[in-house]
């Protein structure tokens, strides 16, 4: 047996990709704020709702009868058709339900399984930012490049298509958006999502299309990149039942796409992976047929916390765009002064609000922070009031800057 | 005000009276002097009838005795079952009434302090109505939702503090 020893002398490298994979940017704040009591915690990317009861009473039942063992690699063939039929209901776009989609752990899954269903070492991807967290390692993971493109609130985080232009190679490969985005909650107009898809043509590209959030626009319906002319072929859609039925912890997503991409996921989710988990899938069954009461219930909730906390930040100066989905609001903290990790941290240390600091996000994050509104509309005014006299502190003290790095060392 | 505006205003009253004028117009992107008018017409025309708490009496250690009264009634030539409805429900002992289809007529909720007072009313005051033919009284054992709220402790956020 070789010999450990701390320095590891007798024991080989971890992988370099995996070794040099950054830590996400929300862990430090995470650690703080856990450690903290009378925390309100803006930073949560999940809703606050318990997952509807006619879903956990079909599971509880699923497994009761011991519906306990695998599905096909695809997923099971019901939940399957019922998407099928939700996405033609809602879309007017057809998957096949036996070789177009694909029933993962969570778009996070769906997300690894399309990088390296189509990714070549050296491949790129294009990826507007700011976006979500996972999309760049996912991306590194299978051996890509991730290739940001910064948008910002200028232009409402539209992606422009002259800078599409500059980003592409021989080596891009596809490009991957998120809509309605997490952290900004921006939805993709039609017009935006259309010059993306005839980038996408003209140069050959996928597209992979996060759309989770799908069921969560609060001023006009969602366009789905599939239903575009010319998208279908190209495009990998991701989705899945956490945020629209508040089934995070299930983990339970899936992938449309047309069947030889399709085929090639299922081909590696079957050896990683094998199905998705059995009582998750038949959760996620009932939410299908079932939900839509509760998913409308919660979508209305959410938008009226959307218009308190857009008006409450506007107010108190920190400048917010109406965010048209999901369920974060984005506002600029530039005129505070502050980046967007010192306002979070002190923010944090000072009223025990927790934000995340948008330059976790990438491109076009710093100066923001993410204000996340799944959280109790009581718990949101009283943020909100903290949050409004740490603005006017700072206006106070401004006048004799503390020294920023001074405070920075006590923390680390 | 637009109709769906006015009904969101109800709906966000039902399930918490206390949300304020200021709180509702920023929910909903009115102005609160806007929202407050509504309410105002809402109290003066009767669609908001009452502000109400829900109390888990049990928990506060409080014993109230409560029953359902299932009702058989003949109606009356051209008032039908308004009246006698109305005749029994102004009691203060009936804290609602319901008219219902099926087996029974009327259907009533009734309060009182002690058993032996609900059965008293019961007999002296409903069965003896003029047109009433029959009840048949249930006495409530354990209550599990009220109001749409479940009579039980409410689950902590078991939520992570911050997640991607």
């Amino acid at each position: 047996m070789p010999e450990k020893n701390i320095s590891g002398q007798n024991l080989k490298s971890l992988s370099k990709t995996a070794s040099e994979l950054p830590q996400s940017g929300i862990r430090r704040f995470f650690d703080i704020a856990s450690q903290m009591a009378n925390v309100i915690s803006l930073g949560v990317g999940e809703p606050d709702f318990a997952t509807p009861w006619t879903v956990r009473e079909a599971a509880i039942y699923s497994i009761e009868k011991g519906q306990t063992t695998y599905t096909s690699n695809l997923g099971l063939i019901e939940l399957r058709r019922e998407i099928s039929k939700l996405n033609f209901k809602r879309y007017g776009v057809e998957y096949n339900p036996d070789t177009e989609i694909l029933i993962t752990t969570g778009v996070a899954q769906g997300l690894d399984l399309v990088a390296r269903a189509l990714l070549d070492p050296g491949d790129e991807v294009i990826i507007p930012e700011p976006c979500f967290v996972s999309y760049k390692p996912c991306v590194s993971l299978a051996g890509g490049i991730p290739v940001p493109v910064e948008t910002n609130d200028t232009n409402n985080f539209q992606v422009s298509l002259a800078e599409l232009e500059k980003k592409v190679t021989p080596r891009t490969k596809a490009i991957l958006i998120g809509h309605p985005s997490n952290p900004t909650g921006a939805i993709l107009e039609r017009e935006t999502l259309i010059e993306i898809v005839n980038f996408a043509c003209k140069h050959g590209l996928y597209i992979i299309s996060d759309e989770i959030y799908d069921r969560l626009t609060f001023d006009g319906d969602h366009v789905m990149v599939a239903s575009l002319p010319g998208a279908f072929e190209r495009t990998i859609t991701l989705n899945g039942f956490s945020k629209t039925y508040a089934m995070t912890g299930w983990r339970i997503g899936y992938a449309c796409a047309p069947p030889e991409i399709l085929h090639t996921m299922m081909k590696i989710h079957s050896y990683t992976m094998l199905s998705a988990p059995t009582p998750g899938q038949k959760a996620a069954l009932e939410a299908a047929r079932r939900g839509e009461r509760d998913a409308v219930l919660m979508a209305a909730e959410y938008k009226r916390r959307r218009s308190l906390i857009v008006g409450g930040l506007n107010e108190i100066g920190l400048t917010c765009l109406n965010p048209g989905g999901a369920f974060y609001a984005f506002p600029s903290v530039r005129s505070t002064g502050l980046t967007s990790e010192q306002f979070a941290e002190q923010l944090l240390y000072s009223k025990q609000v927790a934000v995340v600091p948008g330059s976790v996000f990438g491109l076009g994050g710093e100066g923001h922070v993410r204000c996340s509104y799944a959280t109790d509309s009581k718990l949101l005014k009283e943020a909100l009031v903290r949050i409004g006299s740490f603005v006017d502190e700072l206006s106070k003290v401004s006048v004799q800057p503390q020294s920023p790095k001074q405070k920075t060392d006590q923390l680390v | 005000m637009d109709s769906l505006k006015s009904r969101e205003i109800l709906e966000i009253l039902e399930k918490d009276s206390r949300t304020t004028a200021e709180t509702i117009a920023g929910m909903l992107g009115l102005a609160p002097t806007q929202v407050k008018a509504e309410i105002d017409r809402f109290e003066q025309e009767g669609i908001i009838k009452h502000y109400a708490t829900t109390i888990d009496w049990e928990k506060a250690g409080v014993e109230k005795i409560i029953a359902f009264v299932d009702i058989t009634v003949v109606p009356a030539r051209d008032v039908g079952f308004d009246s006698i409805a109305l005749r029994i429900a102004r009691h203060p002992e009936v804290t609602s009434a319901w008219l219902v289809s099926g087996g029974s007529d009327l259907s009533i909720m009734v309060e009182g302090t002690s058993l032996k007072d609900l059965a008293n009313f019961v007999a002296e005051k409903i069965a003896a109505v003029d047109g009433v033919t029959g009840t048949n009284t249930h006495f409530l054992l354990r209550k599990y939702k009220e109001d749409n709220v479940l009579f039980h402790d409410i689950e902590p956020d078991n939520r992570l503090v911050m997640s991607p």
